[in-house]
């Protein structure tokens, strides 16, 4: 944040409030650091990231550097050791690719798509949003019906015809998770911007003649973020969910560039047999991943809503 | 009303045109359906033969004007792969996905309603927060994941129930239904039950958020006053009031139950329609993903216009308006 808009929202908090010795931001993340499951899920998360940004340093192989991979160590069940002595901890799939080292680097493809489609649809959706409460009239009741009609067809389903259409890849992925999901931001923020545009410090803000952008991005916006902040966590674990269900059908990540979902995919067929260390582990940490990520959420929804106190 | 019909009309049509065109052009610009159609060793004559025949040298505009022609007669091409109307392929195999997403539902409800009520009177008490913790993880929980696990603990490893297919039917007018079979039952409960999960979280959450909010109302205090018993005051007027935004959910979540049966028909080899779409996609089956798109915008289109039609009958506040 600039320092423009911290104290342009200070202001807005107004009304004798300015001079609160701490910021929402930092009342918000104590109550957070407060509630023992949101600590748990705010741990997780860091431990995952973690784990995904260093994965080429801590992963005991290149799972995707094919000389370094022994068939012969193919589908060996968890703790068995390699002939050249390397300990393969939650086992090997049928191409004799460490899994842990496998997952690690899953992961950072799973949560760099659930991230960066989530924050461009926000971005997107925000500013739609934004722009439909601020305009309203026939703009904002069109933009409204287009969110609406595409709110009453199931995620999935979009994501599938455009996976269909545009084949597979990271970049298409995203592609497709962001165009199932800005709307979801855009109704959300138009909800709160609308409330927001017929408090005194719109109409202060345009008696000041100032420019519209200015109005709707450095003083609506600001006051606007709490419930879009939850919608946005929550966001974060469906795309992640999502990403990995559309690979497991074999119509998201390509072979080249695995996923969880796509890891937990490889090892189906080989479930029926008996190898459930293939497809357990990745959904393991799918499922702890996703959890840790939608207790935060809950938590600060929780928070950020006025109404639940008391 | 009957104004109110007409726009929701119009409405679906012009979605149904937008979408259809927009899938169309996408997928003409994406791929070459010739090079699916045809082995690799086909001749370049037998090649121009094929493009011919699917009217793939026409331009884009001819060849959408061609299929909207033809669709608006109620022929939506034919599979490319399995050279039978796509339309024909898509109906037999909607039983079966209907079938699916209606227990699902049915399970989602008979389980998330009692035990969202009862999260909701007691929200303090030990079993309320279990089930609230349980929402969350049918929240988080994959679907998919879930159905392998299914699949491992109770036909892998217990070996108590099938873990593909749909097992015997029964002819109902025409119509093959599991229900009414043991066999079909035993191969129905498995799916069924990965696909509720997810709704039945939902519904907990929900029912319980509604009570919540109910039992705080001034009528529940006159009630009480009034020394009507405990139970009716729950079982009647707090939990009619609850229904009436769980019915918006449910209708919604319908259609949610039949796109996401894709990935349940996917793990247990449910010979539905979701199984189908995805396995067109695979191939680039053009006519069978455009047919299978118009289906559900129509669909969808009229669940979403039922439950508006019912929740005005619930709720007589609600108006009916071009304008929602």
């Amino acid at each position: 944040m600039s320092q423009d808009t911290n104290a342009a929202s200070s202001v807005h908090a107004g009304n004798g409030q300015a001079h609160r010795s701490r910021s929402p931001f930092r009342q918000t993340i104590s109550a957070l650091l407060n509630d023992r499951l949101a600590l748990v899920g705010i741990l997780l998360v860091l431990v995952f990231i973690l784990a995904a940004v260093f994965a080429p340093v801590i992963a005991p192989q290149n799972p995707y550097d094919l000389s370094q991979l022994d068939i012969l160590d193919g589908r060996l069940p968890p703790g068995s050791a390699s002939m050249n002595g390397m300990v393969y901890l939650l086992g090997t799939d049928d191409q004799g690719r460490d899994l842990l080292s496998a997952i690690l680097y899953g992961l950072r493809t799973s949560i760099l798509v659930g991230i960066s489609s989530a924050a461009i649809a926000l971005v997107i959706g925000a500013s739609i949003g934004l722009v439909s409460a601020y305009a309203g009239g026939r703009l904002d009741s069109f933009l409204m019906r287009v969110v609406d009609i595409q709110l009453s067809f199931p995620a999935i389903l979009i994501a599938l015809i455009f996976l269909a259409i545009l084949g597979q890849g990271v970049d298409k992925i995203i592609l497709a998770l962001i165009v199932t999901q800005w709307a979801y931001y855009a109704r959300t923020i138009r909800g709160s911007a609308l409330v927001e545009r017929k408090r005194a410090y719109v109409d202060a803000a345009r008696s000041m003649a100032l420019p519209d952008r200015r109005i709707l991005f450095r003083h609506i916006l600001p006051n606007c973020l709490p419930p879009l902040i939850v919608v946005a966590t929550m966001r974060v674990a469906y795309a992640i969910m999502l990403e990995a269900t559309l690979s497991f059908l074999g119509i998201g990540l390509p072979v080249t560039e695995p996923s969880l979902g796509l890891l937990i995919s490889n090892g189906f067929e080989y479930l029926l047999s008996g190898d459930y260390w293939i497809s357990f582990f990745p959904g393991l940490v799918l499922l702890l991943l996703i959890v840790a990520i939608n207790l935060i959420g809950d938590s600060l929804r929780d928070i950020l809503n006025p109404r639940r106190e008391g | 009303m009957s104004g109110y019909l007409l726009s929701r009309s119009i409405q679906t049509v012009l979605t149904l045109f937008v979408m259809s065109v927009l899938v169309f052009v996408g997928l003409y610009l994406v791929g070459n359906p010739v090079d699916v159609l045809l082995s690799p060793t086909a001749t370049p004559t037998e090649r121009l033969q094929v493009i011919q025949s699917f009217g793939l040298d026409k331009p884009v505009w001819e060849q959408y004007w061609l299929f909207l022609t033809r669709a608006l007669s109620g022929d939506l091409g034919n599979s490319f792969v399995f050279n039978q109307p796509a339309l024909t392929l898509i109906l037999n195999r909607m039983p079966a996905t209907l079938e699916l997403a209606f227990v699902a539902l049915v399970i989602g409800l008979v389980f998330g309603i009692p035990l969202g009520v009862y999260a909701g009177l007691k929200p303090k008490s030990l079993v309320s927060r279990s089930v609230m913790t349980f929402s969350i993880l049918g929240f988080s929980l994959p679907t998919f994941w879930i159905g392998l696990v299914m699949v491992m603990l109770f036909s892998v490893k217990l070996g108590w129930l099938p873990s593909s297919g749909r097992g015997d039917t029964v002819s109902v007018f025409g119509v093959p239904i599991s229900l009414f079979t043991l066999d079909g039952l035993s191969h129905l409960l498995l799916p069924a039950l990965n696909l509720a999960l997810f709704k039945i979280s939902l519904i907990i959450r929900l029912t319980r958020a509604g009570v919540l909010e109910t039992m705080q109302l001034d009528f529940v205090r006159f009630a009480r006053a009034k020394g009507l018993p405990e139970r009716r005051i729950v079982l009647v007027h707090v939990l009619k009031n609850t229904l009436i935004p769980l019915i918006t959910v449910i209708g919604l979540e319908l259609g949610s139950l039949i796109a996401f049966a894709v990935v349940t028909e996917t793990i247990f080899a449910w010979p539905g329609m979701g199984k189908l779409i995805i396995d067109a996609i695979a191939v680039l089956d053009r006519p069978v993903i455009l047919a299978y798109l118009m289906i559900t915008v129509v669909m969808f289109s009229v669940i979403n216009l039922l439950v508006d039609i019912l929740y005005s009958v619930v709720d007589p506040r609600v108006r009916l308006e071009g304008n929602s």
